[in-house]
Formats: C-alpha cells, sequence, structure tokens
C-alpha cells in the first residue's frame, strides 16, 4: 500500500470539526505506519486545535506510535493468560534485548515493539507475534534466540539487496 | 431564592447556583484545589466533597447545583477524611522538599495538608523521573512537582486562547506538557506567566535573574540601574504583610538605593514617552491614512500572540517599543552620553509585574551594536526575596524619589499599570495634540475597571474616534476577530495580555484574589485622582528630553532608538 500524504486524507474529511481527531488520527496512522510530527502539525490546521491538544489526546491511547514502524515489528501480548504465565519478564527481556521501549523502534530501524492488551491466543501464553508470526510459550531465555533469527533475516535482505 | 440547610443551619442560594458559591458566601470554607474562579467547574480534584443527605456517596460541592432543601454536611467525618486522603495520595509521589522550594509558605499542597492535619507519609508512590524545563527566557517548570491539577492547562487554553500546553500520557504517566514535549521556549507560550500564578505548588515559577543582578551590583565595574513598572509600587507592600492596594512608591525607591542600585528609574517615565510616540503615531495613522485600527504594543505577551496567532494583524501593531524597552534604549543613550559611561559598562535592570518582559529583553532587537536595552528583569516577586534576603526592614526607610534625568512621570503613565491606562492616557494626549487643548474631563470612565473588553466612542472635533481595550487574551482574539471580520468603526485598541493588566501580571505576589486585584487597580487610579501632572505631554522631562535629545515624536532619533519591528513567529503549538 502507497501511503498517503496527511494532506490527501484530510480532503476527505472537509468541515471537520474536533469530533474527527480520533478517525483521523487513525487513517494517517493506517497509512503511514506512526503519526508524524508533519502529520499532528497539519491536522491541528485542519481541525483549528492545538497542537498540544493533539498530542495529548494521540499519547492518551495506546494505539498511536511516534516513531516509524521497524521492519519487524513485534506485539507483545500483556492479557491476563499472558500475565500469568509471565509475559512481564518477557517484555523486560525483549526491552534488554533491543534496548528500547514498546512503542518505540530501534535506531537502525529493523525493529519495533508494542504493548497489546490481548491478541486473542491465549492458549499459547506467553505469546509474542512478529510480523504476523506467532511465537508460542516465549521463555526469557528464548528471547535473544527469537530476536537473533530475525537480525539474520534483516542482515541476508540486505546482503541481497546489495547484490 | 432557594433555602437550603447546611451544617444543620438554614443558608440561602442563588438559583441554579453551584453549591460551592453558596457555602463560600456563607463563610464556610471547604477547601479547592482544581477550581478556577470564573471557569466552569472541571470536577477533577474532589477536594471540595459534601455529603448531601439522601445522595449517595461525596458529592463535589463545585458542580453540583443547589436544589430547594438540600441537607449539606461539609465536615463530616466521613468528608473530611476523603479530603485527608486526597492530599496524602497526592503527597504519595511529591518530593518531599519544602524547605527548597521557591513555592514555601506560599503552597496550596502545603497549607492543605497542614489544616487537613497531615502528619505521616501513609502512602508511597512510585515516581517519574521528570527534567526541569528550563529552556524558557521566563518560566521553569518542574513536572515532578505537579499536582495535575490541570489549571495551568485551563488558564492557558480558556483565558489565554494560547493552549501550549495539555495533558500528555495517562493514568499514573499523566503529565502536563508541551506539543512533542519538547520546550517552553520552542512552543507557543507567550510567556505571560498566568500559569505561575495559578499553580497550587512549585512546579511552575519564574526564570529568576537574581543570580545576576547581585553579581552584577557587587561588581565594581558595573553602573547598575534599575527601573520599576507603574504596576509593582502599588502590589510589593503586599509581599510584606500589608493590605493589597497600598502604594509603597517612594519605600521602594529607597529599598532599591539600599539594594546597592546606582541610579532608580521610574518606568512610568518611560510610559508618558511611549504615549508621546504612540498619540502621535495614532494621529499620523488617522491623518495620513495608515493601517487602523492601531494596537498598542506595550505588553510582550500580546506581541508574540499576535506574531505567532495573527500574523495578518502585525502591521496593525504600533511600531512603539514598551516602556520598558524605551527607557532601556534612553539608559544606553542619553544617560549613558551625558553622564560619560560606555555603555557596554551599564548593567540595567528593570523590576516588571510581568514574566513575559523577561523575554522582550532578550528579542535580539531590543539593543543597538549587540549590547541589550535591559540587561536583566526581575519580577515584583524577585524584587521582594532580594528585600528580604538582605534583611532590609521597610518601615524603617525614609521615602525617596526616583532619580534625573528620567524620574518625574505624570499620572497618566502610571494608569499604564491597569487595563485601560495606556488607552486612557493615550488620549489625553491625542486630544491635546489634535486640538491643542486639554481633555474637559480627564478621566475616561468607560474604560476603567475590570471588565475583559471595554469599548468607547470618543468625539474630537467633530471627528469620531472608536476606541477599544481588551485583557486576557481570550478577550484580545474575541476583539481581533471582529477587525477581521471587517469592523470598521475602531481606530485604536488597547491590548493587555493578562486579565486586568499589569496589576494582575505573572511577576506578582502570589496568591491574590479578584479583591485585591482590584484594590491595586483603584491605587492606581487614587494617584490619578490626587495628581497634579496628569497628563504625559504637560511631563516636564519628557519635554527636556525632547528638546535637548530626542527632536520630535516620531523624528529620526525616536525612529531609531524607541521603536521596532516584528515578525511572524513559527511555533508549535
Amino acid at each position: 500500500m502507497i501511503a498517503l500524504d496527511t494532506e490527501e486524507i484530510l480532503t476527505r474529511h472537509p468541515n471537520a470539526g474536533r469530533d474527527s481527531l480520533i478517525p483521523i488520527l487513525q487513517e494517517v496512522q493506517e497509512s503511514q505506519g506512526y503519526l508524524s510530527r508533519q502529520a499532528m502539525i497539519e491536522i491541528g490546521r485542519h481541525l483549528n486545535l492545538p497542537v498540544s491538544k493533539i498530542y495529548g489526546v494521540a499519547t492518551f491511547y495506546n494505539q498511536f506510535r511516534f516513531q516509524p514502524q521497524g521492519r519487524f515489528h513485534i506485539q507483545v501480548c500483556r492479557g491476563t493468560a499472558c500475565h500469568v504465565k509471565g509475559s512481564a519478564a518477557v517484555l523486560d527481556a525483549l526491552k534488554r534485548e533491543l534496548k528500547i521501549d514498546a512503542g518505540q523502534t530501534t535506531r537502525d530501524g529493523v525493529f519495533s515493539m508494542e504493548v497489546v492488551a490481548c491478541i486473542g491466543a491465549c492458549g499459547l501464553a506467553p505469546v509474542i507475534c512478529i510480523n504476523g508470526e506467532f511465537f508460542a510459550g516465549v521463555s526469557t531465555q528464548a528471547v535473544p534466540k527469537i530476536i537473533d533469527s530475525y537480525r539474520r533475516k534483516a542482515a541476508n535482505n540486505d546482503h541481497d539487496e546489495a547484490a | 431564592m432557594v433555602t437550603i440547610e447546611v451544617n444543620n443551619r438554614t443558608v440561602e442560594a442563588k438559583p441554579g447556583e453551584m453549591l460551592l458559591s453558596t457555602l463560600r458566601r456563607a463563610g464556610i470554607k471547604v477547601p479547592t484545589m482544581c477550581n478556577i474562579d470564573g471557569l466552569p467547574p472541571s470536577g477533577a480534584c474532589r477536594m471540595c466533597v459534601v455529603e448531601v443527605e439522601g445522595r449517595p456517596g461525596l458529592q463535589p460541592s463545585c458542580a453540583l447545583p443547589v436544589t430547594e432543601g438540600m441537607k449539606v454536611q461539609t465536615h463530616s467525618p466521613r468528608a473530611v477524611r476523603a479530603r485527608k486522603t486526597i492530599v496524602e495520595l497526592l503527597l504519595a509521589n511529591h518530593p518531599d522538599d519544602c524547605l527548597y522550594c521557591v513555592r514555601n509558605n506560599q503552597c496550596e499542597l502545603q497549607n492543605l495538608a497542614g489544616e487537613l492535619g497531615v502528619r505521616e507519609r501513609r502512602y508511597t508512590g512510585q515516581r517519574e523521573e521528570y527534567h526541569l524545563d528550563l529552556s524558557s527566557p521566563s518560566i521553569v517548570r518542574d513536572p515532578a512537582k505537579c499536582i495535575l491539577c490541570g489549571k495551568c492547562v485551563r488558564v492557558c487554553a480558556e483565558i489565554q486562547n494560547v493552549a501550549s500546553i495539555d495533558f500528555v500520557g495517562r493514568g499514573s504517566h499523566s503529565r502536563v506538557g508541551t506539543a512533542f514535549e519538547q520546550g517552553l521556549n520552542v512552543s507557543s507560550c507567550i510567556n505571560c506567566g498566568q500559569c505561575v500564578m495559578i499553580c497550587p505548588t512549585g512546579a511552575l515559577r519564574e526564570k529568576s535573574a537574581l543570580k545576576e543582578v547581585f553579581e552584577a551590583i557587587l561588581d565594581p565595574e558595573r553602573v547598575v540601574v534599575v527601573q520599576h513598572a507603574p504596576a509593582v509600587s502599588v502590589s510589593l507592600a503586599e509581599e510584606f504583610g500589608l493590605r493589597p492596594g497600598t502604594d509603597i512608591n517612594g519605600v521602594m525607591v529607597a529599598a532599591l538605593r539600599r539594594l546597592g542600585f546606582d541610579r532608580v528609574f521610574d518606568t512610568s517615565f518611560s510610559a508618558d514617552l511611549t504615549i508621546m510616540e504612540e498619540a502621535s503615531e495614532l494621529v499620523d495613522r488617522i491623518k495620513n491614512g495608515g493601517k487602523l485600527p492601531m494596537m498598542t504594543s506595550c505588553s510582550p505577551g500580546w506581541i508574540k500572540f499576535v506574531e505567532q496567532f495573527y500574523p495578518d494583524m502585525i502591521e496593525n501593531l504600533s511600531t512603539c517599543k514598551s516602556p520598558q524597552q524605551m527607557l532601556g534604549a534612553l539608559i544606553k543613550s542619553l544617560f549613558a552620553e551625558r553622564e560619560g559611561i560606555d555603555p557596554s559598562r551599564i548593567f540595567s535592570v528593570s523590576i516588571m509585574p510581568c514574566t513575559a518582559k523577561k523575554f522582550e529583553a532578550g528579542r535580539p532587537e531590543m539593543g543597538r551594536h549587540g549590547i541589550a536595552d535591559v540587561d536583566a528583569v526581575l519580577t515584583t516577586r524577585e524584587l521582594a526575596r532580594m528585600i528580604r534576603l538582605e534583611g532590609i526592614d521597610l518601615q524603617s526607610l525614609t521615602p525617596s524619589e526616583a532619580d534625573n534625568p528620567f524620574g518625574q512621570r505624570s499620572t497618566a503613565g502610571k494608569l499604564f499599570g491597569a487595563t485601560g491606562g495606556v488607552m486612557e492616557a493615550a488620549v489625553r494626549t491625542a486630544h491635546y495634540l489634535l486640538t491643542g487643548r486639554e481633555l474637559a474631563e480627564l478621566k475616561v470612565q468607560p474604560i476603567r475597571g475590570m471588565k475583559g473588553v471595554k469599548k468607547a466612542k470618543l468625539k474630537i472635533d467633530g471627528l469620531e474616534i472608536g476606541i477599544a481595550v481588551a485583557s486576557g487574551l481570550g478577550n484580545a482574539a474575541e476583539l481581533l476577530e471582529e477587525v477581521r471580520a471587517g469592523r470598521q468603526d475602531l481606530h485604536f485598541i488597547e491590548i493587555m495580555t493578562c486579565s486586568g493588566g499589569c496589576v494582575a501580571g505573572g511577576g506578582q505576589p502570589i496568591g491574590a484574589d479578584a479583591a485585591a486585584v482590584r484594590a491595586r487597580m483603584q491605587a492606581l487610579y487614587n494617584i490619578d485622582r490626587s495628581g497634579t501632572l496628569r497628563t504625559s505631554h504637560s511631563n516636564p522631562d519628557i519635554k527636556r528630553v525632547y528638546e535637548e535629545y530626542l527632536g520630535e515624536p516620531l523624528g529620526e532619533k525616536s525612529h531609531h532608538l524607541l521603536h521596532t519591528h516584528y515578525a511572524k513567529r513559527e511555533v508549535v503549538g
């Protein structure tokens, strides 16, 4: 899918008021993968709302991200079943391994991570999902191995592209 | 009238009003924290909860309309316990550094903890790691001390129409921040400091310049001069326990000398000068088809507001510098030349009721040849701190007069401290410039008082001039929208950033209520009423400055020293 300019998205909402803020934020993120500063400034101008307000609303919701997604996007389930099965430790292990917090993207742009409330796979708890691929019963020891396998994938892809 | 029962006592209430208003009128003190007089209740802090018979749970009195026969207990054990718990929870992640806090003894949270008898830490909350925001030239933000009452957010958005801050994040990670949590300096903040005035804790304060000022005074190489704004002399007294509205001009001047300032000048003098230039500019614009309505330019928060939100109206702004900057420019030119001092040796301080003046003094166009017109700005509060620190007993001082050549002022210049004052002073002089005669009645009643927007029509020899005065930028925005929409009958508009004018500025004593602000305003009116020199153009010192140095209003030297320019500003807000 080709990302739409914020401007194009805003033309779909002529005469929009403040009640359109969240749908617009969602559409922009859907299209561009995250909410850039520029996008939020443009939305503010369109809706005649202060940017501080847009940023305040956007940071209230977990669904919005403020950095572009990495090539591999990791969803860490923190639902009840996963919590009972130790997902907090898995999240910590991922933070240590990637040196980022949930909602952030690694500097090389390879990984991004988000916390989701329940991914709907409670039988596999604790579960993480990387670009649609599920990992069941993840232990803290398994985390570096999983991440390494994706790092190799990224390196190979780069190699292929270079050749 | 509605009759209700409070604490087994019959109390009269006005239909439709909130219970809190009734209680206050009846002299029953229920503590509040998030409540802002004049704005709708937000009901966020629950500090004002009371028990109401027949209603479940505790009710916030700020947001509960009175109903006939309502039975209320304001200080039942349950209500008091709830309030105490709220304070204890607020303290759970509050830094315990009251002794080191700028708001020690002036802190609402501290007061509440005292009143409710909090004597131990019952809860310990997780603390987030926050950084001080020192980026602004006017305001320092310390999010660690913030209790999230939201009053700064509301004042900024609902009173000032600026909205440079809002709540960011959610739940226990909530905090107040600018867009993208950048520094205040790159936000749309206009530095007015109304957030500082309303903050219940020490989370917001002015950026202090005391250190630089003390250093300059101690430096024998420096000539340290000070100017004081019209609103300071009628406000400073409150810092020393005197009644609001007490004018201590002479004593303050004496105190400034004691503090070691080499010369003391009165900004009201340069307010007179501003009037000479501004009234001439107005007459010029009216006679020669210049851009109208002309708008005043004394209030630096307002100037930044126009530059960032109404750039299409920049041409409407008077090109006159503010009185602070005019006097600053004269100190480093006329005064320096006359005394034979190299301007780079002069350290020029101003005492202002304002935090935005700190920003204004730092504007790059406010100086010449790399030398700033004003080197440091202190608020009224900082001056009080200085006086206390140096152990000066105001009672024992003999009142003193400001120094020549910038010491004498008219009472018109003094009026600058209240909303409508610049307009009144300008009208007196514009009338004289247009007709050669003085106004029959110098007092211009329709533009006096606390109202947010005031309008009047003046007849000057057949010429009808429409004037308007607004204070508080929300009110100003209303007026600007009218002009944008094509309103033609206004010639001159005075805008003050803060509601009420400089008497209610962001650098004034903390904790003043509306009555105190009115008392300060009245003090200025009294000075004008009892004064003998009541128009700027009849001030002999002003005449002398023009004769001996400046030439004439709007002349070349004036243009060079006393006028400025503005530019559109891109900010993230």
